[in-house]
């Protein structure tokens, strides 16, 4: 009842807070997947290093990928104009995300299933580029959410694809591969076992530095032009500095080895980032490069109250459940994946 | 290439794109359903016996279970963002309704499926054997559920309950969801995928089977295998069936049109006869028929002499009801899809009471008749899942939404390059996937079980 007792403002605001909490979730999580996919070549030199670096997300990718799914349709339920204008309007970007998702979720199923030098060098070039193509992407995409694109009146796309890709977006898109990028090589420097974790943390303390640098560089350029964008979006002070100090510690952490806080300090500074990015966009979803009277807002985009009120209900019940059994899913794969025969093979005993 | 499109409409590219990886989405997604329930239902058996040869088929079924689903997940991430893409204004339109069992299906079904099937996929030795096998239940109800909520959000585009229209902002709101999910068209339509889904699996573990019998690889796994897939191929078929023909009668009340065009009827008439084929045009001129008498009455009223509307008749209804234009969907489709889907569904019942009855005399590993035809049947359930989709979706044109909004006020208002550009990329992506995954599979299922007896195959460290 606590839900019906919301103002209808209140529920639409808390859609886009879930909305953006299950952002979050995606690109914390699959933000990883996507840097181990990314770090493969770096981290391995023989195929089964490569097999140790992937084994570490084997059995979670899908379920990390699924916050993006929820998201997608948490989207066209909450805020159907929200949904359609954006999938509409970043078409042919939207293509090639789906197009790089699709190849990079062939691979991890395919590569193991023939002993063949050749297929699995194609199924390894696909976990590359599909893993590094929607890293840049997302960061455009959310960049170009609050620069803002042409939307006309009645949230008609005017624009073409080259106004997606203008030099603050493409900021954005280097500052979340980057970000990813290092993201992974903290989870791999937890999560492998043996020369993979070796490398891993030697490479994310190299690319802390330069994560760093581009990531400063988004946020400034973001910050600066706040004022002058066509809109009212929050801009909170703390939490960027809090996202570039965790940033900050990553190089210490990864050189002393405390892997956990190193992974800990890139996750933060993922969370910091996108909840920038988000609260600057509040109250709209989409900002209008034209003229802020087609900003589309939360308000003018957002379902009806009944839909909401359901579809909290349904979150509310199910959410918790969701969370304790992917948990748990993570609690049983918690070994470092090593090679086999190498240090650490001793089986923890079975859970459950 | 702008003079090249200017004849394609952004409309006919977006129905081409649509179709096109919505059936390609679902050749996959029956095997997933029908092959999860089936490897759950064999590691039970291998649970419970403590036999091998149940252990040795779990793991022979399971491998190609799992390349399957791969390209079912993939497939269906572009699903879920092509609304949004191509028909832009039917999301804004559907969004409050459509949008809710599919954020549902996301949190409910998908996160299970991915969750267990990764415990299943690498839990092998770090659970208990208890919760492995609970696992691989779990995703199985996962891929229960996920059809679940996809079919109601399908059903309720066929037959819209529960909503208001919001004339102000051109959008139908959801008013009441227990009505969507309670919507007599999802119910029948969700029984008959089930089973059809069932019957994909079913049957495609029986024809792998019989390739393998017949050859005398592995003979007690097998011989196991190919009889529970008997016995389900028998349960589902009956049930496809009995729900598909419930479906009729329902369509018969709730879109006239598509009953009277997969018959290709063209005036109102009683004791009305279907015809198995037609040689000719379906304009009602035919050069050759064959035809049974009342059945089609009996179809779609269960009455000997009931009244089965028309084609001609139910346009005018609609023409007046709805304002002028043609509501006639493309006929041959129809009659032809619908005569397939029934054909293959009691082919397939054959193929299951044959087998049952060859159980029974004790003869099944000698009738090598009966286990090469098996094998070729694997095909069936594939096309007949694919034009069950197809009957239902053309046969509902000219809308999108039934009564509500036609597919022609629904598609994105955007130039035709970009969609011609999908359709082309998603076409050459697709064509590329089923060459790879269906050689594997083919490869993997001509494997004679890799394990010898008694010895299973060490678990590698890495599985990836
Ligand atoms: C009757 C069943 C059914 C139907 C009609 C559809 N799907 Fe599907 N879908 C499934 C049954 C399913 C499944 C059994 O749950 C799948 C298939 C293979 C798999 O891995 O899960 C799946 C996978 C799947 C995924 C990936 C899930 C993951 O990552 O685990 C998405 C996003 C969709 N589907 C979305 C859709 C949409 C938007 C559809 C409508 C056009 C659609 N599906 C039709
Ligand atoms: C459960 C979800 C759905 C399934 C399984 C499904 C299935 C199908 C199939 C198999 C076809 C192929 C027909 C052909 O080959 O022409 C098709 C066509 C089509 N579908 Fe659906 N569909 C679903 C949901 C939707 C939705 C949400 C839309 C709304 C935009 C839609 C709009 C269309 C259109 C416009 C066509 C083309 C029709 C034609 O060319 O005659 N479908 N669908
Ligand atoms: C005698 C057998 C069958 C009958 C009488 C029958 C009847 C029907 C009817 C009337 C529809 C259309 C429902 C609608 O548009 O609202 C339908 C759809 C469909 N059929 Fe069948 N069918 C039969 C066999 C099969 C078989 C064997 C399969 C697959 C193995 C199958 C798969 C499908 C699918 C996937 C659909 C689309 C989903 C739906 O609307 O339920 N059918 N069937």
């Amino acid at each position: 009842m606590l839900l019906l007792a919301l103002a209808p403002s209140g529920l639409e605001k808390l859609w886009f807070a879930l909305i953006g909490v299950l952002w979050l979730g995606y690109f914390f999580l699959e933000g990883f997947d996507f840097g181990v996919g990314i770090l493969v070549p770096f981290v391995s030199r023989d195929d089964t290093d490569r097999r140790v670096a992937i084994n570490t997300i084997g059995p979670v990718w899908d379920g990390n990928e699924v916050w993006l799914l929820t998201a997608g349709g948490a989207t066209f339920a909450a805020f159907p104009l929200w949904y359609a204008t954006v999938f509409s309007g970043f078409y042919l970007a939207l293509l090639v995300v789906l197009a790089a998702l699709i190849f990079r979720g062939m691979a991890f199923e395919m590569r193991h299933r023939r002993d063949d030098d050749a297929w699995r060098r194609w199924w390894d070039r696909a976990l590359f580029w599909g893993s590094a193509v929607p890293a840049l992407l997302w960061g455009v995409a959310f960049a170009d959410f609050v620069h803002g694109v042409p939307v006309g009146a009645n949230a008609t796309w005017t624009g073409t694809f080259f106004d997606l890709v203008k030099p603050y977006a493409l900021v954005g898109g280097l500052a979340t591969l980057t970000l990813f990028a290092l993201h992974g090589a903290t989870y791999l420097g937890l999560k492998a076992e043996g020369d993979v974790r070796e490398r891993a943390s030697a490479l994310a303390a190299r690319l802390a530095p330069l994560t760093f640098v581009v990531v400063t560089a988004f946020l400034t350029w973001t910050y600066l032009s706040a004022r002058s964008m066509h809109h009212e979006g929050l801009v909170p002070p703390l939490l960027p500095i809090l996202g570039l100090g965790a940033l900050a510690a990553v190089t210490w952490l990864a050189r002393e080895r405390l892997e956990g806080w190193a992974f800990v300090a890139t996750a933060v500074s993922i969370v910091a980032l996108f909840t920038t990015l988000l609260l600057n966009l509040y109250p709209n979803v989409l900002v209008s490069s034209i003229s802020p009277a087609y900003n589309i807002t939360i308000v003018g985009s957002a379902s009806h109250p009944y839909t909401l009120t359901v579809m909290s209900w349904v979150a509310l019940i199910f959410t918790p459940l969701v969370l304790a059994y992917q948990s748990w899913s993570y609690w049983i794969f918690r070994r470092r994946v090593h090679r086999p025969g190498e240090a650490g093979a001793t089986h923890a005993s079975p859970v459950g | 290439m702008n003079a090249l499109l200017a004849g394609i409409s952004t409309l006919s590219l977006a129905r081409w794109q649509f179709a096109v990886t919505t059936v390609f989405h679902f050749l996959f997604v029956p095997l997933t359903i029908g092959l999860g329930l089936l490897v759950a239902v064999l590691q039970t058996a291998a649970y419970r016996t403590k036999d091998d040869a149940y252990e040795r088929a779990t793991r022979f079924f399971g491998k190609l279970f799992l390349v399957n689903f791969a390209i079912g997940v993939v497939t269906g991430i572009v699903q879920e963002f092509q609304f949004g893409m191509d028909w832009s204004r039917y999301s804004v339109f559907v969004g409050n309704i459509f949008g809710a069992p599919l954020a549902i299906e996301g949190l409910l079904a998908f996160f299970m499926e991915s969750t267990f099937l990764g415990v299943w996929i690498f839990g092998r030795g770090r659970v208990s054997n208890r919760v492995h096998l609970a696992s691989i239940w779990l995703a199985s109800l996962g891929t229960i559920l996920s059809a679940a909520f996809i079919v109601a959000a399908n059903s309720w585009m066929q037959h819209p309950v529960g909503y208001v229209i919001d004339s102000a902002n051109h959008q139908a709101v959801m008013n009441n969801f227990w009505a969507v999910m309670t919507n007599s068209t999802f119910l029948l339509a969700y029984g008959h995928v089930l089973f059809s889904a069932f019957l994909t699996g079913s049957v495609f573990m029986l024809a792998v089977s019989a390739w393998h019998v017949r050859r005398a690889h592995d003979a007690a796994a097998f011989a196991k295998s190919i009889r529970i897939a008997i016995v389900v191929t028998m349960i589902a078929s009956v049930g496809t069936i009995f729900l598909g023909d419930s479906q009729a009668k329902q369509m018969e009340v709730q879109q006239p049109m598509k009953m009277a065009a997969a018959e290709a009827l063209y005036t109102t008439s009683s004791g009305a006869s279907f015809s198995l084929l037609t040689i000719g045009d379906l304009a009602g001129n035919p050069v050759f028929q064959v035809r049974v008498p009342h059945i089609l009455s009996v179809l779609a009223t269960n009455t000997w002499n009931g009244k089965v509307d028309g084609i001609n008749n139910v346009q005018a209804a609609a023409a007046k009801k709805y304002g002028a234009g043609s509501y006639i969907p493309v006929i041959w489709i129809l009659y032809w899809s619908f005569r397939v889907m029934v054909g293959l569904g009691f082919l397939l019942l054959a193929l299951g009471a044959v087998g049952l009855w060859l159980m029974k005399k004790r003869r099944l590993e000698k009738s090598h008749l009966y286990l090469r035809f098996a094998t070729w049947m694997a095909l069936a359930p594939f096309v007949a899942n694919s034009v069950g989709w197809i009957f239902t979706e053309v046969g509902r044109q000219p809308w999108v939404v039934y009564g509500l909004l036609k597919t022609s006020n629904a598609v994105t208002l955007i130039a035709p390059g970009y969609v011609a550009a999908s359709f082309i990329g998603f076409t050459a992506i697709y064509t590329l996937l089923a060459i790879v995954e269906i050689g594997l599979l083919i490869r993997l299922a001509r494997v004679p079980t890799p394990l010898s007896e008694g010895a299973l195959e060490p678990e590698p460290e890495l599985i990836y």
